[in-house]
């Protein structure tokens, strides 16, 4: 798989839910269409919830890396303003 | 301005709401809404919008708290009992959300100091128990283009309506002039149930909400009217603004504040 390159990082693996998807939601509200943010997240709750969650409001969902250490890289793209 | 930590989560339930989000939130931080009266539908008003994170809330009222006041404006306690209404609104804002900031306005309103009041607000909301200050209130906003809830309390019913000056019909546009003096008992005379005020005043705090964030129709160009005897919501459709309004037509025959005379045993002063 390409390597995608992120226009902004966050690190929500320091909060739980809703907080993961808020913190997710507000750094995308920030952004532009069409750029991409890269979400460093836990296993279990947050990876089951917050893709499904962004992809509800709209977003896209380009990839899911598993770092192999119980946390994940999520790649998201913007869509809409 | 970013969020912190802390906002993040105490707005966290507002922020997920599709149609509410970061900006939204910041819209709410930002906002300035006045509450006319601390009393029975100041209070829960007050309490949602404290705790929504409405950044700038001013609160007007000239009484003290007293006992017969506890059984519907929940916003004071027992403890608070000959304090200033507007000083304890202000302490229990505070202690729901330390983000707010609270200006208060120990007064009556009068044509004398309304207009200085309302200018740097952007909502007014009406928490008055008084004819003369409900249509001094209308005029001035009227006259100031300040959006405006409206609404009354009365035993068991409540009404409610948002006017918007330019754009939809305002108070006086349905209610020409006060009734005379001692032809509409008031709520102390009357009685009033205490969840009414929380009724009708949390449907005011709903309105200022969603016309800072700009969410869905505003209660413009209708009346909704609550018996909770019967458990009946009417939503009234009213005739269009200013056709003939005395202080809302593009042609007004009001053009200065009018101070309406109280019926004397509800005036108490301090």
């Amino acid at each position: 798989m390409a390597a995608i390159t992120p226009d902004d990082k966050i690190d929500i693996t320091d909060v739980v839910c809703p907080v993961t998807f808020v913190k997710t939601k507000v750094a995308l509200e920030e952004m532009d269409e069409g750029q991409i943010l890269q979400v460093h997240i836990n296993d279990g709750e947050p990876i089951q919830n917050v893709p499904r969650s962004i992809k509800e409001e709209g977003h896209k969902v380009l990839a899911i890396d598993d770092n192999g250490d119980g946390t994940y890289e999520l790649f998201i793209e913007k869509v809409g303003d | 301005m970013a969020f912190t930590n802390e906002q993040l989560e105490r707005y966290s339930r507002h922020i997920i709401l599709k149609e509410i989000g970061a900006k939204g939130q910041k819209k709410l931080l930002n906002a300035k809404v006045l509450i006319i009266g601390a009393g029975g539908l100041g209070a829960p008003a007050a309490l949602y919008l404290a705790a929504a994170g409405v950044g700038t809330i001013g609160i007007a009222d000239a009484d003290v708290v007293d006992l017969s006041n506890l059984q519907r404006q929940v916003i004071h306690t027992t403890n608070d009992i000959g304090k200033r209404k507007v000083d304890s609104a202000a302490e229990t804002m505070r202690a729901i959300n330390p983000d707010v900031t609270v200006n208060t306005y120990y007064d009556f309103v009068s044509s004398v100091n309304i207009m200085d009041m309302i200018k740097d607000y952007d909502f007014i909301l009406d928490g008055t128990d008084n004819f003369p200050a409900k249509f001094l209130i209308n005029d001035a906003c009227v006259m100031a283009k300040k959006p405006l809830s409206h609404a009354g309390i009365i035993r068991f019913k409540g009404q409610l309506t948002t006017i918007l000056p330019g754009e939809g019909p305002c108070y006086r546009c349905i209610f020409k002039n006060p009734p005379p003096k001692d032809a509409v008992p008031t709520c102390k005379q009357a009685g009033v149930i205490g969840a009414m005020g929380g009724v009708i005043g949390s449907l005011q705090a709903m309105e200022a909400v969603k016309y800072i964030t700009g969410v869905g129709e505003l209660l413009s160009g209708y009346l909704l009217t609550y018996d909770a005897l019967k458990m009946e919501f009417h939503k009234i459709k009213l005739p269009p603004r200013g056709k003939g309004c005395a202080v809302c037509s593009d042609t007004p025959t009001i053009t200065e504040l009018i101070d309406y005379e109280q019926a004397a045993c509800d005036m108490k002063a301090h």
